[in-house]
Order: C-alpha cells, then structure tokens, then sequence
C-alpha cells in the first residue's frame, strides 16, 4: 500500500513527505510506548501512534521504520519535521482514534507482518 | 586489534535530543557497510541505554569501539545507581515517573531491551556513585 493510499484512508493531512507518497508500505504497528516499538517490532514500515514529540522520530529511525501516521490529530513540532527531514520518514496526521485508524487500514490489507517475540 | 573509536557526551537536560549519539553510531555503521540487521541490534541498544542516561542519570558518557567483526559500547553516567540489577533487569519493571512515560519511555523495557540485542552484556553499579553499562555485538 502506498502511503498517499494510507493518507487517503486515514483522511490524513501530509506534514512531511510530499516527495514519497508513492513509497510502498507493506506492515504496520501502532503503540504510544517507544520502548514497545523498539522491543517488539520487527520490519514494519508504519508506525501508527499518539504520541507527539522527537523520539517518536528517533525510534522509527532506529527501527528503520517509513512512515509515522499520528492519531488523534497530534500536530508534528517544527523540530520533529526537521528530524524527519534529515532522516527522510514521512508525518502523517489524522483526526482518527488510534483504534479506528488501525481498523481502517487493517480492513484495506495492510497488516503487521512479521513481530518478534 | 584497531578499533574506531567514537566518543560521546550524553546531555542530561535535553530529552529531545537524546538518541543523537545512537544516531550517530548508526551512521558510521552504514558508512562502513556493516550488516542491517547488525546495525539496528546496536541502534536499539544504544538508543535504549542513551533514553535510560537521560531519563535515571542526568547524562552520562558513550565509548563505542567499532572492530572488524564487533563493536564495543560503553555507557558511563555518575546518576544516583541501580539498588538491585536483577530487579531492573525485569520486563515491565521501571522506576520512571509518569512525566517520563508521556513522552513515551518508562515501560520497563529498556534494560532487558539493551540486554536482549547485545551479545555480551554487563553492569556495574554502586548506589550513590553511577552505573556503567558494558555491551558487545558481534557483526555477522
């Protein structure tokens, strides 16, 4: 799935990445606790998550990770558009529920892929 | 055997920055076409144990020596120590206040992480005086 077609789902804004909404997305995991994100997941491409501050950039570096929607219509801060400039992730925001934006793109086929455990 | 060696101040009064020393590591590791799978074991570590400075120790230190087949880690802060490294050791097991996890850390899982994606890992502690992690992972 494309991230424009994640855009399109979650009625998303862009804040950052224009330039790869045609980047191909094939997992995706959704969680507001970094330390989760960086125990738990494996190759997802998405990071779905209400939390709004530079780490939620930092650890989807760290985890190779794409794209970051942002639930519940958190704005990315100007410093967070930098980080994710420099390290090319894309921010989306959407005024979705974390629940119902997972719901939704799960229902489309993007679904978690391969989790450690 | 020649090592690279790269050293860091970890700022203790700026959570957003945290994570630049990991940055930075991970970096040179691409640069020197180690393995992703390699290069993203020692970001996590890393980037748990710089989180961990910030958030328990006021900052702290980072020696990191990079070799042909590992690369060694040292995290040195002077924070107030671990009473029981078994203890915090623990999935789920935090000290964190609730400010520390809204910003999303705190979930007792940054130890065992940097335990679970070094191939040797060691700690050393004394209350009052600071803790000193010690990992290694082998590339490859």
């Amino acid at each position: 799935m494309k991230i424009s077609e994640i855009a399109r789902i979650l009625e998303a804004k862009v804040c950052y990445g224009e330039d790869m909404l045609d980047t191909e997305i094939r997992s995706a995991c959704a969680s507001d606790m970094m330390s989760d994100v960086l125990a738990f997941v494996k190759d997802q491409a998405l990071l779905i998550s209400g939390l709004c501050n530079p780490q939620v950039i930092r650890t989807a570096d760290m985890m190779d990770i794409k794209c970051i929607a942002l639930v519940r219509g958190k704005m990315p801060t100007p410093e967070m558009i930098e980080i994710a400039k420099q390290k090319g992730i894309a921010i989306l925001t959407s005024e979705f529920r974390m629940y119902v934006a997972c719901g939704a793109l799960y229902a489309e086929g993007l679904h978690p892929g391969e989790l450690r455990v | 055997m020649t090592s690279l060696r790269l050293e860091f101040d970890v700022s203790g009064n700026n959570f957003a920055s945290a994570g630049t020393a990991s940055d930075e590591v991970k970096k040179k590791l691409k640069m020197l076409g180690i393995n992703p799978v390699d290069i993203r074991k020692v970001a996590i570590a890393m980037y748990e144990g710089e989180i961990n400075m910030v958030i328990h120790a006021g900052g702290g230190k980072a020696i990191v020596d990079i070799y042909e087949d590992k690369i060694d880690i040292i995290l040195k802060d002077n924070g107030p120590g671990i009473p029981d490294i078994s203890l915090a050791l623990t999935e789920g097991y935090s000290t964190a206040t609730d400010t520390i996890r809204d910003l999303g850390f705190g979930a007792g899982m940054g130890l065992p992480n940097m335990k679970k994606y070094s191939d040797e890992f060691k700690i050393d502690s004394k209350v009052g005086e600071g803790t000193t992690v010690y990992m290694t992972i082998y590339f490859g």
